[in-house]
């Protein structure tokens, strides 16, 4: 008897935790890609936590305000935008610490948000609305956890979309180029503070997006506790993912599942070491971190001007 | 005639090279928080504040009173600590930001420790150092733990010590909701209190407690240890150039993870004051940001360990004043965390005109010559 309770339960379990990895994976992803278009170009930027917060924040209010929540996804994409260009401004002046100027971003951005977000924790703003991809299965566990979020098949494309440019493009050659060795960039007459200041600046738009799924669908609310590092994580993951896009979403769809398991235990009714399990990313991240800091193969794939592997 | 006097002028010796250099290092980072101050300004005249009442309350609440100096120590106490833990790695070139993690454990360690220690009656000058080695520990392993990890295993150590410190937290929640939660606690779920005869007590004749004490003594401490001592010449050599410290022969691998085991040392010490002296147990007030305030309070001192103190204190006041402007002004509490954020950003953008301002730059007319 208890054999089928549990079998049943696993089910119910893998199901969620299929449907969680899809929803969580999301600001991940947008925010990995954001950080391996500024990795490849040679800067790092920390401080994506910090666009991935205000994003959130400027989304809820923006959907709330406006009544429309993709507005609100723009505007986040905006406010990301603004971080991320200052954060390459600030670094293409000498001396200056990339790896300071992301934590001081971090902490502006975070301080940002929960100032001006404070009279939006309490209204309900119009969320984004799901795809339901799994009605015909006639499961209702099945049909909720392949409800997904629009977004998600945005990043998929974009994803694939950057690997593409990277190998095909005369700006993914730019880019890739200004990553690897500056001095050959100048040499080609490439102004290297430009396209860095453009890489970062798309790269906290981005990371904006990632946060305005984080308050626009799942969670779905704005508050001071909604970020817990994804923003930082995602930089570990970007690493893991050796810096390429196609890789990032495998990578996000892995941190999404951690990520998913604690939620996806609580559902079927273990919740002993909920806590725990809330850690499982983090352990994750840092065991990845670990295992691929020596390796070769991220040795031989990562941009030559990372400060961050040197 | 009018020569004589010039060049009298120019036979006035100039200062040397490291009077330059320390006027230099005051006067970056003092220059750096009056922008932000005005930088801040506008952003209270653009929202419709005045400040002018904004900074008048800051004084007011940070050092007005006794009490709101008393209540600006108080905060200050961690802070230095907090401070520390980042500025002994970063001499030693890590940009280590776990200080939060270390806290949060010290604290979490403190108050698993005094458990056993308080059922079974052991008397509270036995515990309570009990109780601080046991912070100091578990910080010190903490941090020690991400600097191993840099050096031997090549792991970038911010990302590590940050995601650290997120681990930190959630082994803290873990076990205060579940093993070590006391029943009593229902609203917000704690350790069982040490209770009063185990508290620390404040300093005679002021409210506050010993931490500020023990934190000025290890900043003045590790001042000396890092500036008149060959651990720590060797260590600010490896921070110079690792490389040719290697070369040298200095074992660049301990220094690090010694530099890594004092820093969290530090702050897990923060976290048993939090909670021998102010909390009285270990729960989610632990999480206070101190550790993240920290790094800022390091990066204003220039990881001078005796330039934390007032800097602690300043952002102690800060963080004092806070309360007063939520209440007189009418600001959420995250206006302390815009100010910071902002004083944070101009600071590290301040970093770029070291070496470049005329006036503190030594004379070099032989060599151009």
């Amino acid at each position: 008897m208890n054999e089928t309770i549990s079998d049943g339960a696993l089910v119910t379990a893998l199901i969620a935790m299929l449907g969680g990895a899809i929803r969580v994976s999301t600001p991940f992803m947008f925010v990995a890609l954001g950080e391996c278009l500024t990795e490849k170009s040679g800067r790092i930027n920390l401080g994506l936590e910090g666009s991935l917060v205000l994003g959130a924040m400027v989304a809820y209010a923006g959907s709330f305000l406006t009544g429309s929540p993709w507005a609100g996804v723009f505007y986040a994409g905006c406010a990301g935008l603004v971080l991320g260009a200052l954060h390459g401004f600030i670094c293409k002046l000498p001396k200056v610490n990339d790896i300071a100027v992301g934590i001081a971003f971090l902490s502006f951005g975070t301080g940002l948000a929960f100032f001006f977000g404070k009279p939006y924790i309490q209204p309900q703003a119009p969320r984004l609305e799901a795809i339901h991809l799994g009605d015909w299965t006639g499961d209702p566990r099945l049909a909720q956890a392949l409800e997904v979020n629009p977004l998600f098949f945005v990043g998929v494309a974009l994803a694939i979309f950057m690997w593409w440019a990277f190998r095909n493009t005369r700006f993914g050659l730019i880019i890739r180029m200004t990553g690897d060795s500056a001095p050959a960039a100048k040499a080609m007459g490439v102004s290297v503070d430009l396209v860095r200041f453009i890489a970062t600046a798309i790269g906290g738009f981005l990371a904006g997006i990632g946060g305005a799924f984080l308050s626009l669908y799942y969670p779905g609310s704005w508050n001071q506790g909604l970020s817990s590092g994804q923003g930082l994580m995602a930089v570990a993951l970007v690493i893991f993912a050796r810096w390429g896009p196609l890789r990032c979403i495998l990578a996000a769809l892995l941190f999404g599942a951690a990520g998913a398991l604690g939620p996806s235990l609580q559902s079927v009714g273990i919740s002993q070491g909920y806590y725990f399990f809330n850690a499982a990313p983090y352990i994750l991240t840092l065991f990845i971190m670990v295992a691929s800091a020596r390796s070769k193969a991220a040795a031989r794939e990562a941009p030559g001007e990372l400060s961050i592997t040197k | 005639m009018t020569v004589q006097p010039l060049s009298m002028a120019s036979m006035k010796r100039r200062p040397s090279i490291g009077t330059l250099k320390f006027a230099e290092s005051i006067f970056i980072p003092v220059a750096a928080l009056a922008v932000s101050a005005l930088l801040f300004s506008l952003f209270l005249l653009a929202l419709g504040k005045s400040p002018l009442m904004f900074f008048q309350l800051i004084w007011v609440g940070g050092f007005g009173s006794s009490f709101s100096l008393q209540n600006t120590l108080q905060r200050a106490a961690p802070l230095i600590l907090t401070g520390l833990a980042f500025a002994i790695p970063a001499r030693i070139g890590l940009t280590m930001i776990g200080g939060e993690g270390a806290l949060v454990l010290g604290g979490l360690s403190a108050a698993a420790i005094a458990i056993p220690l308080v059922t079974a009656g052991v008397p509270p000058f036995l515990t309570l150092p009990l109780m601080a080695m046991a912070a100091m520990l578990a910080g010190g392993l903490w941090i020690g733990f991400a600097g191993w990890l840099r050096y031997y295993r090549g792991v970038n150590e911010t990302i590590s010590s940050l995601l650290l410190s997120y681990i930190a937290i959630a082994t803290m929640n873990f076990f205060v909701e579940g093993v070590l939660r006391d029943p009593a606690s229902a609203n917000k779920p704690s350790t069982m209190p040490i209770g009063d005869a185990y508290r620390i007590g404040a300093i005679p004749g002021t409210d506050v407690h010993w931490g500020l004490a023990a934190g000025l003594i290890l900043a003045v401490a590790l001042h000396v240890i890092m500036t008149r001592t060959t651990f720590g010449f060797a260590a600010r050599v490896t921070g110079g150039n690792a490389r040719a410290a290697l070369a040298q022969g200095l074992p660049v691998g301990k220094l690090i993870v010694v530099c890594c085991l004092l820093a969290g040392a530090c702050a897990g010490l923060a976290g048993f004051y939090e909670v021998a002296a102010v909390h009285g147990q270990a729960n989610a007030s632990l999480v206070a940001g101190y550790g993240f305030t920290g790094i800022l309070v390091a990066f204003l001192a220039r990881q001078v360990p005796l330039a934390v103190i007032p800097v602690a204190i300043l952002f102690g006041a800060l963080a004092a004043a806070g309360g007063v402007i939520q209440r007189r002004m009418g600001m959420p509490d995250a206006t302390v965390l815009v100010l910071q954020g902002l004083i944070f950003v101009v600071l590290l953008t301040s970093e770029t005109f070291y070496g470049r301002i005329p006036f503190f730059q030594p004379k070099r007319a032989e060599e151009r010559t």
